[in-house]
């Protein structure tokens, strides 16, 4: 077993754990935090992956945007779900079984992938260079993914506006 | 040289821990942790398929870029929606916001 099979066994470790922590933690605040941990692990696996752009990105977008919107969520309506109460549903062992019969169909469809033995080699530092320029070109030219790259930017744009229109406090005046 | 299946068994482990989240906490907020971290699961396979099919094509890193921006404009629209029902119904458990029950 060599450096990076161990540095990814602590990394999956802790992130899957810190999932669980999200799932069935009984404070919002710390579900919250735990989830800006979890994010943080999957960001370190997209690096063993040598995807250190989607590393970056994940940081960015995913922590230093969705993860503090959440938690900015979670203490404007702290007072809306006392956190001693059940924080689950009647029927959450259906959910707990639900949730392993796909981890179970998942797996099952895994063992039987004919790539399932195959390791992923080292990308050369070239060819992870070359991912950058691709994918921008690609992104932005028109025989490859501009209209879905511009779909994505209108509804960005759309849930801009929808998120400011719907969270804006409503003047009982106007 | 770590197996492909390794990154595989942990966003299926992943991808389902959200499932659970999302199916059986009642808070509204943590439902889109939920959808969060089966989104991640999601980008990570898309990933690991990508350097699978030896790095070339930019296909699975593209749909990266489109998983984030949807997942953004999710987040967005949803803690907003959430915090609107709390001004309303001062709830924002799941079971609770029924007002377009039949």
């Amino acid at each position: 077993m060599n450096f990076l099979q161990v540095v990814f066994i602590l990394t999956s470790a802790v992130t899957l754990g810190a999932a669980v922590m999200v799932v069935t933690s009984h404070r919002m605040i710390r579900a919250a935090l735990w989830l800006v941990l979890a994010l943080f692990g999957v960001a370190i696996l997209f690096a063993l992956l040598q995807a250190g752009f989607f590393a970056v990105v994940q940081v960015v977008v995913y922590i230093g945007a969705i993860a503090i919107l959440v938690i900015f969520a979670v203490m404007l309506t702290r007072h809306a779900m006392q956190d001693e109460g059940a924080q689950v549903n009647r029927g959450w062992w259906a959910a707990v079984l639900v949730a392993l019969g796909t981890f179970a169909g998942l797996a099952f469809l895994l063992l039987n992938w004919a790539g399932i033995g195959s390791s992923l080699g080292e990308l050369s530092a070239d060819e992870a260079r070359k991912l950058i320029p691709q994918m921008g070109q690609a992104l932005v030219s028109a025989d490859a993914y501009v209209l879905p790259f511009e779909v994505a930017s209108v509804l960005l744009l759309a849930a801009l506006i929808g998120a400011i229109y719907i969270a804006r406090e409503k003047n009982p005046q106007v | 040289m770590i197996p492909t299946s390794w990154y595989l068994f942990v966003a299926a482990a992943l991808f389902c821990l959200g499932l659970y989240g999302v199916l059986a906490r009642k808070n509204a907020i943590a439902i889109l942790m939920g959808v969060e971290l089966m989104l991640n699961a999601v980008n990570i396979n898309l990933i690991v398929f990508w350097r699978y099919w030896g790095a070339k094509e930019v296909a699975g890193p593209a749909f990266v870029i489109i998983v984030l921006a949807a997942a953004a404009a999710e987040v967005a629209v949803g803690l907003a929606l959430i915090i609107s029902a709390y001004r309303r119904r001062h709830t924002i458990a799941a079971d609770e916001i029924d007002a377009l029950k039949g």
